[in-house]
């Protein structure tokens, strides 16, 4: 089948720019798998049971350059007004050479999370940077590659509070009022179903600090004073307490950190180091504790490990501590981090320096203590004697009146009260800009002499906290000042890396697809990225726009009735689905429905979310096929059928199998009291052919950065939306800016709400036709592969009709004992040949999950499947006895340049090591490392740059 | 080897004379972990059979050590924290995670015995 296009018009043009294969080369694939047309391969890998409940009824794809200005014509909507209103939210600058060469850049924005090391040193390199910007300027040894937003940080840090407290008996948290209000909600959010409860006071009015095991204080507070906390952190230590201190990091370059305070963890938010507001997000949160604390942080971190010829190589630290081996036993269930946003912190700090840095944030508090002085020199009633940006102004019963004329001048103020508001100041600000609030407060008075009060205002940091310790001494800090420098280190770095913009990334389960340049494009747009997340809602009507149009879109690709938009990671939205459903049993006096059954094959993530939501979880087989074993379920449904919460199911399977029974299995759950909600890790394979919410799901969440476009940055930013059934909805996350206010999962009410627009760009341009054709391509590449490379290993589970769905899974586990050969070495070989490895070892253990995506070309196909066919030869070299089983081209790739110069000792070619396809002499990538050893690392833990001799010495 | 006693958690332990029960990892098991990168010893105090008293993390996985036996822990084996790679060098020697104490030491006779562990694995295939 070809889509046809209208000659006058650009109707569907660009689904032929989103999917590989040709009309010709698709013939061709379709002809190898034995089926007429595309509609036959896919009437037999859809079982009969779910066939036809796809709701999907969208108009033609617009063109690209009509998609550009219809949501051009969205943004126009979104007013910009210049925003005062701070609460961790602030305007900045990107420097434009971090935008244009890493924000806007495929080699950083399509890459995928470092877990191959060797391929990741670039942005490995990045983060570890971003790590030992966190922990100098928080004043912690140990910071994290970042976390979602400093809410779901905050709500980390309370939940790490209490596992490491020694005061075991407390299930109390003591948060400050001085807290931003919108990180108080998402503390709450997270504290009830843990039996947490949340006490929000003030703490210079603390009486007994032996009723908490931990706390979390704002540095500086919200209303913009600066608290001396030190004697209060030694009375939660001595009570056997943890303290956590929510921070801002420019104000930390004058300030004296929280780790030289006392406090146990600093988190907070990294969004001023030059990444757009962007209605909220996405921002990097950070995260960061003692030495001591290390192995139960949160998140993913970067460690310095040896490479196997003993060159100091970057790699993520601790593995094994992530939710994929622990399980409901994991100490969270986040497995998203924030890279992308990360590493534009990281480089603004590499860009500016130290004193770079020091100056901007001298330059904000000077104009903040001149706005202050004149202020009062109008009569204004400032009411922190101390402050670093934010102003709480007394305004009584002038409040209202002022923010209406600060609006009539395009200008938010934070409305703090009725009494009272609030004014934060950035790196943006001006002498114009002080001058206009004066005027906005003056009231007929003549304006203050901004060049006098320039000239004799003093500091208003408090003498006793002005920071003493240097910061950012690294040489990575002070080294690319200059333009010319960062633009080649930047480079240098996305060099290193193997993003899409090299090759197919086949993993499993991550769906890495086209992230289309003109989906990208809006995402960098004044319009979407300079709007404070709490403006007035007059001026986000784009946004609103913007978010029921997609809204609507995604209930069509599902089948459901809602959509919250919120959760701004699949996590995040595993976690509001399961909010969800449990609000939902609560609501009907169900409240002892806790039990989440979860099949063996799913992915860690689950019963670390089931976890996280105070639900027991109870593992249910699967049969040979990788099927969900239904009769166990079923007992298992009706044994705890007093008590069944929920299932949570990923469909196709995380074996990449339509699974036949899935209609009988959300029936069992359903009969049994039960909810079931469908994992959306899959959705890839089912847009537009099958809809969850229309076979059996009440809830799934979606991975808008697999199925939908949205880049994985490296590792985030990431957004995962959750469609409810209509009875769900009431239950969908709420937030302080929202009609619901409860339940906020995440510190913006539309989460990543600046990433949204490439989802709309994405399903505007392929309409309702090329979504569906897209899945049907993606079917048929990823069988096309299994049926190429079947007969050189096994392809471990198909359906009944010898099919899989999106994806496949080998079996190379009798090579192991055949060769000696581990998928590991298979996986680091793909990298001489140019290839990201598949998933490895999951779900099964000793296999590769392969994902091609719809937007893979057949020659891109058949180079992979090539390159795994020359593996599997050199894999039958070493058990003939023809490569030796130790000193072989596996067990030593990957393999670097570095390597090809000096004797030659192995005992295989020069030529087999690097060249080992005649194609890459064309093409050809460099690993910047051989083999990561995982283990020195592991047992030698260094999270922040190491100093430069390291580097020498090796 | 015969005076060690196992656990079908593949934990083993010695009964020495002082009247402590030496408690460690089997060669089974610490072969399946692979590296041991990472050893995290229990508290000195009591603890119920069954209770995940340590953590241990290796590359591939991280696992709970279990209680083997109610009890009270009176000493640990602080080497592993700056070598955890004597669990996997000495899993039956310098690789031992504690020594606790039993109220009533005959209760060991009811662990299995070499042979007894030997045919567990056995049947585990």
């Amino acid at each position: 089948m070809s889509i046809e296009t209208p000659a006058l018009g650009t109707t569907n043009e660009f689904i032929a720019r989103h999917i590989g294969p040709r009309d010709a080369d698709t013939k061709a694939m379709l002809a190898l798998l034995g089926y007429a047309d595309i509609e036959a391969l896919t009437a037999s890998v859809i079982p009969d049971s779910i066939k036809g409940t796809s709701v999907l009824d969208l108009p033609a794809g617009q063109g690209e350059a009509e998609a550009l200005a219809a949501i051009k014509a969205i943004a126009a909507k979104n007013q910009l007004f210049k925003s005062y209103i701070g609460q961790g939210y602030y305007p900045c600058h990107t420097p434009s050479p971090i935008l244009r060469n890493l924000l806007e850049n495929p080699a950083w924005y399509t890459a995928y999370t470092p877990y191959q090391p060797e391929i990741s040193q670039g942005r490995l390199e990045a983060l570890l940077n971003f790590q030992t910007l966190v922990s100098d300027l928080s004043g912690l040894p140990v910071a994290n590659a970042s976390l979602l937003d400093e809410g779901t940080a905050a709500a980390e840090a309370m939940t790490f509070c209490k596992r490491l407290a020694k005061n075991k008996a407390s299930h109390a948290f003591f948060a400050s009022q001085h807290c931003h209000p919108q990180t108080l909600d998402v503390l709450r959010t997270r504290a009830e179903p843990l039996g947490i409860e949340v006490v929000i006071g003030d703490e210079r009015e603390l009486s007994d600090a032996g009723a908490y095991f931990g706390a979390l204080l704002q540095y500086p507070a919200a209303n913009g004073d600066v608290f001396d906390y030190r004697e209060l952190v030694a009375r939660f230590h001595a009570a056997g307490a943890l303290v956590a201190v929510a921070a801002d990091l420019l104000a930390l370059t004058l300030l004296t950190p929280p780790g030289e305070f006392g406090a146990d963890v600093a988190l907070g938010s990294a969004q001023r180091f030059g990444v757009p507001l962007g209605f909220g997000g996405p921002h990097a949160a950070y995260f960061a504790t003692r030495d001591s604390f290390k192995r139960d942080m949160p998140g993913r971190l970067v460690g310095v490990s040896i490479d196997r010829h003993g060159k100091p190589a970057l790699r993520l630290a601790m593995q094994t501590r992530e939710q994929h081996i622990r399980r409901e036993k994991a100490t969270s269930n986040i497995c998203t981090a924030q890279v992308l946003l990360a590493n534009i912190a990281s480089m603004y700090a590499v860009y500016h320096g130290p004193q770079g840095l020091t100056r901007i944030a001298q330059r904000v508090h000077q104009l903040t203590a001149i706005l202050a002085e004149g202020l009062a020199q109008l009569g204004v009633t400032v009411e922190p004697a101390h402050f670093f940006d934010t102003l709480t102004l007394a305004t009584g019963s002038k409040t209202a009146e002022l923010h209406a004329q600060a609006r009539a001048q395009r200008l938010n103020l934070r409305e703090v009260d009725a009494v009272r508001l609030g004014l934060s100041l950035d790196e943006t600000t001006t002498q114009a800009d002080v001058e206009q609030l004066w005027a906005l407060f003056a009231n007929g008075q003549a304006l203050p002499v901004f060049a006098a009060l320039a000239a004799t205002v003093a500091s208003r940091l408090p003498a006793a906290l002005l920071r003493q310790s240097a910061i950012l001494s690294h040489p990575v800090f002070n080294r690319y000042h200059s333009e010319t420098e960062l633009m080649r280190y930047l480079r240098k770095l996305a060099d290193k890396d193997l993003a899409l913009d090299r090759s197919m990334i086949p993993l499993g389960s991550c769906t890495m697809k086209l992230n289309a340049a003109s989906e990208m494009i809006p995402v960098t747009w004044a319009e979407f990225g300079a709007l404070h997340p709490f403006a007035p809602a007059a001026q986000s009507q784009g946004y609103q726009e913007l978010t029921t149009e997609l809204e609507a879109m995604l209930c069509q690709a599902t089948g459901y009735d809602a959509v919250s938009l919120q959760p701004n990671a699949g996590s995040q939205g595993e976690y509001a689905g399961l909010l969800a459903i449990r609000a939902y049993h609560l609501s009907r006096g169900d409240d002892q429905r806790d039990i989440c059954l979860i099949p063996q094959s799913a992915h860690g993530t689950n019963p670390a979310t089931a976890s996280m939501v105070g639900m027991r979880v109870v593992v249910t087989a699967c049969d040979a096929r990788g099927n969900v074993d239904i009769a166990d379920l079923k007992a298992k449904a009706e044994e705890h059928r007093e008590r069944l919460a929920a299932l949570m199911i990923t469909y196709p399977s995380t074996h990449g199998v339509f699974e036949e029974g899935i209609r009988e299995i959300c029936d069992v759950i359903h009969a049994n009291g039960g909810q079931v909600y469908i994992d959306g890790a899959n959705m890839n394979a089912m847009v537009g052919l099958c809809a969850p919410g229309q076979f059996g799901g009440d809830v799934s969440h979606l991975n808008l950065h697999k199925t939908f476009c949205i880049p994985h940055g490296g590792g985030g930013p990431g957004v995962g939306p959750i469609g409810v059934k209509a009875h769900l909805a009431p239950f969908l996350p709420g937030h302080a800016h929202l009609a619901r206010q409860d339940g906020a999962v995440s510190a913006a009410p539309f989460g990543s709400a600046s990433i949204l627009p490439i989802t709309w760009m994405y399903i505007r341009m392929m309409g309702g036709d090329g979504l569906r054709r897209a899945t049907q391509m993606a079917i048929l590449n990823a069988n096309y592969i299994a049926r190429r490379l079947e007969e050189h290993y096994p392809v471990l589970y198909t359906g009944s009709n010898g099919l899989v769905a999106h994806e496949c899974i080998l079996d190379l586990r009798p090579l192991k004992d055949t060769s000696g050969i581990s998928v590991d070495d298979v996986a680091k070989r793909l990298i001489d040949y140019g290839f990201h490895a598949p998933t490895m070892s999951f779900p099964v253990p000793g296999t590769l999950m392969i994902e091609p995506t719809e937007s893979e070309s057949k020659e891109e196909l058949d180079r992979f499947c090539d390159a795994m066919i020359r593996i599997r030869e050199e894999i039958r070299a070493v058990e003939a006895g023809e490569l030796d089983k130790d000193d072989n081209p596996l067990k030593n790739a990957p393999h670097t340049a570095a390597e090809l110069v000096g004797e030659w000792t192995h005992r295989y070619s020069r030529e087999l090591a690097v060249y080992p396809s005649a194609n890459l002499v064309d093409g050809k990538y460099w690993p910047p490392v051989g083999r990561v050893d995982n283990v020195y690392g592991d047992r030698n833990l260094v999270c922040a740059c190491p100093s430069i001799e390291a580097y020498q010495d090796a | 080897m015969s005076d060690l006693r196992f656990t079908a958690d593949h934990e083993w332990l010695r009964l020495e004379e002082d009247g402590s029960v030496t408690v460690g990892i089997t060669e089974y098991a610490q072969d399946a972990l692979g590296d041991v990168v990472f050893v995290q010893l229990p508290e000195l105090q009591a603890y119920a059979q069954g209770a995940e008293v340590a953590v241990l993390e290796s590359v591939k996985a991280a696992s709970n050590i279990v209680m083997p036996l109610d009890g009270e822990v009176i000493e640990v084996n602080q080497q592993l924290a700056d070598s955890p790679e004597l669990v996997n060098e000495e899993p039956l020697g310098k690789g031992w995670f504690f020594r606790m104490q039993l109220a009533d030491a005959s209760i060991l006779d009811g662990l299995l015995d070499q042979a007894g562990y030997e045919n567990l694995l056995k049947a585990n295939g």
